[in-house]
């Protein structure tokens, strides 16, 4: 493992790293403390009003002092829409990953360390469910959700439904690492030595292999976060995601793609620019993560 | 009632469909309190897996199929999953042979200890710790009571086998089995750490299950040797008496090898060829194939333990001495 320090200077080393991680750090940031920061909240109707809609960013004519980066159909102004929707991605995002992580970290602990028929059978069930297209099943169970409930219900527990879906869908990506990492893990013999102490399976299987095979969990969690918030916006997008009243980026950006011919373009670019930032930062701090944690690749000065 | 007794035991691999190899076939021993066995053979000779059997711990797939590991009495072979883990660790315990590996490397000294005695015991953390403390030092940690909060790979190999050893004696075991406990460690931690074994168990008046292929250490610290070949014991008897008088030619051969007989200048002793795969045994006695000594009965036959040697042509005092 690499120590707090190693890590640190690595990180400090290498410049597409700090940029990354402060542009996620600031757009986490901007989303925590929307509420405070947000010139106007998009949730409040009484601060809406319908005259204010479609006004280009404050720079160009026609823009208003209040409404920095324009305003959208509904008179909510972009700005405001997208500190508060950045925060609705990153939700869903993270939530399905830790629904993900917490589905696929047990059933692959279980699968690598039982082995047998358990092993077969639930790594079967991934390979079933990696063949479904995560889309796919996202696409029909919304779409059913939304014509089983009426557009208030389906408002409340749009968030919820997204984070369940997304990760259920993509549990198999978790279970198949972490199955893997077990298998090398287990005829290790610490995990002998635990036996002999008379340890029970459970507390082997969590307590002494589970923390050696946390490094590969690690770097897929980040790029699984980038992964769903995309996954939530193209639905989003298809009109089955966030509702308009409470915008994710991707319903921010569908919004505004009404509106695009009629030339009201910052409406769709600047949510776009932002989810397109926030996937990149992940992404990019995914991939240093996957070579800073990779003893291969490691440098001598950790 | 000795406090250990295996009686004919057999484990078994499945080879194929339907057949099966048998790593161990068919060994005894008794072991009484306090007493300190070596068991001795070649890599491959079937030692480690005796030792995982006493607890019950053969790896899938393979299986014991035959014979019974009587402790005080009761069979382990056929003890609850969660009566024989009452047991291990606690009233048997072990000691591997590398602590580079045996040591969980993500969790702490401290961590490992109080972990293995909450398994067994009700204790508060904090007297957990004080125990674990005490027993660091008991086998000569300097500065015990930092080094619970240190991981593995921040001790030295030697350090790593006294906590090794430390965990071994948290729960005052009646039994300890030390797989080749100085095999991974330099030729002067050795001597070291066999000693302070020795000592713990002499003291604690604990039995040792010594498992080695080190000849001059088992003739060091036990009492009692058996010698193994091919999953079968050929030689058993006292310490002494097989050193300076071994029957079985295989005995004979292994402390033929040992590099303190050997002249000065002259070439190391070796026993021609290798020991036979379990999968592909030779009829007969195993080891004719590498015997001088070896007839048509030897390839034959399969010589009974009698006596504490296992053949038919006895390698006899008399002859030896002229």
């Amino acid at each position: 493992m690499i120590s707090l320090k190693g890590f640190i200077t690595r990180f400090l080393s290498d410049p597409v790293a700090i940029v990354a991680g402060t542009v996620l750090l600031f757009l986490v940031l901007m989303a925590i403390f929307a509420p405070f920061l947000a010139p106007q909240n998009p949730y409040d109707l009484m601060q809406l009003d319908i005259m204010d809609s479609e006004m280009p960013p404050s720079w160009r004519v026609g823009g208003d002092e209040r409404f920095p980066l324009g305003t959208d159909a509904q008179g909510r102004g972009v700005l405001s829409t997208i500190m508060y929707g950045t925060g609705i991605s990153l939700l869903i995002g993270v939530g399905a990953v830790i629904v993900q992580g917490v589905l696929g970290v047990t059933l692959g602990l279980v699968a690598g360390y039982r082995g047998g028929w358990i092993d077969a059978f639930l790594m079967r069930l991934a390979d079933i469910q990696m063949s479904l297209s995560t889309l796919m099943i996202a696409i029909i169970v919304l779409a059913l959700f939304q014509a089983a409930f009426d557009a208030n219900t389906y408002a409340d527990y749009a968030i919820f439904m997204l984070i369940v879906i997304i990760g259920v869908a993509e549990w198999p990506k978790f279970a198949r690492t972490v199955r893997s990492s077990v298998l090398g893990e287990k005829n290790k013999e610490y995990v002998d030595a635990a036996r002999v102490i008379g340890l029970p399976p459970r507390r082997i299987m969590w307590k002494h292999i589970l923390p050696n095979t946390l490094t590969p969990v690690l770097v897929i969690s980040t790029i699984q976060v980038a992964e769903a918030i995309m996954t939530e916006a193209a639905l989003s997008f298809l009109g089955l995601g966030m509702p308009t009243d409470r915008p994710s980026l991707g319903s921010l950006i569908r919004s505004g793609f009404e509106f695009i011919f009629s030339g009201s373009w910052w409406i769709t670019l600047y949510p776009a620019i932002v989810l397109v930032m926030l996937i990149l930062a992940l992404n990019l701090l995914g991939d240093w993560l996957r070579d800073v944690l990779n003893p291969k690749l490691r440098r001598g000065d950790d | 009632m000795a406090m250990l007794e295996i009686e004919d035991l057999h484990v078994a691999f499945p080879k194929g469909k339907k057949a099966e190899v048998e790593a161990l076939r068919g060994v005894s021993l008794k072991l009484e309190k306090g007493e300190r066995l070596g068991v001795v053979g070649e890599s491959g000779a079937g030692k480690s897996m005796l030792a995982f059997s006493i607890l019950n711990l053969i790896a899938e797939p393979g299986r014991v199929s035959q014979g019974s590991v009587a402790f005080h009495g009761e069979n382990l072979l056929e003890l609850s999953e969660r009566d024989i883990r009452g047991i291990r660790g606690n009233r048997i315990s072990m000691i591997f042979q590398d602590p580079m590996v045996t040591l969980n490397p993500v969790l702490t000294i401290g961590t490992q200890m109080v972990e293995t005695l909450k398994a067994h015991r009700k204790i508060s953390d904090a007297a957990a710790r004080k125990l674990c403390i005490a027993k660091l030092k008991e086998v000569a940690i300097p500065s015990a009571e930092s080094r619970l909060g240190a991981y593995p790979h921040e001790l030295s190999g030697g350090l790593r086998q006294r906590v090794v050893i430390a965990i071994a004696l948290l729960t005052d075991p009646e039994l300890i089995i030390a797989d080749e406990p100085t095999t991974a460690l330099d030729v002067t931690i050795q001597a070291e750490i066999m000693a302070l074994i020795l000592k713990l168990c002499r003291e604690k008046d604990v039995a040792l299950i010594l498992i080695t292929h080190d000849l001059g250490i088992v003739a060091e610290v036990t009492e009692r040797i058996m010698i193994m070949y091919a999953g079968l014991c050929v030689e058993t008897g006292p310490t002494q008496q097989i050193i300076q008088a071994p029957h079985h030619p295989y005995s004979a051969g292994l402390l033929k090898a040992l590099p303190q007989f050997a002249g000065r200048g002259t070439r190391l002793y070796q026993i021609p060829g290798s020991m036979p795969p379990i999968t592909a045994l030779p009829p007969g006695c195993a080891y004719h194939p590498r015997c001088e000594r070896a007839t048509e009965l030897c390839k034959a036959q399969v010589p009974p333990l009698e006596h504490g040697h296992a053949c038919f042509h006895p390698i006899d005092q008399t002859e030896a001495a002229s």
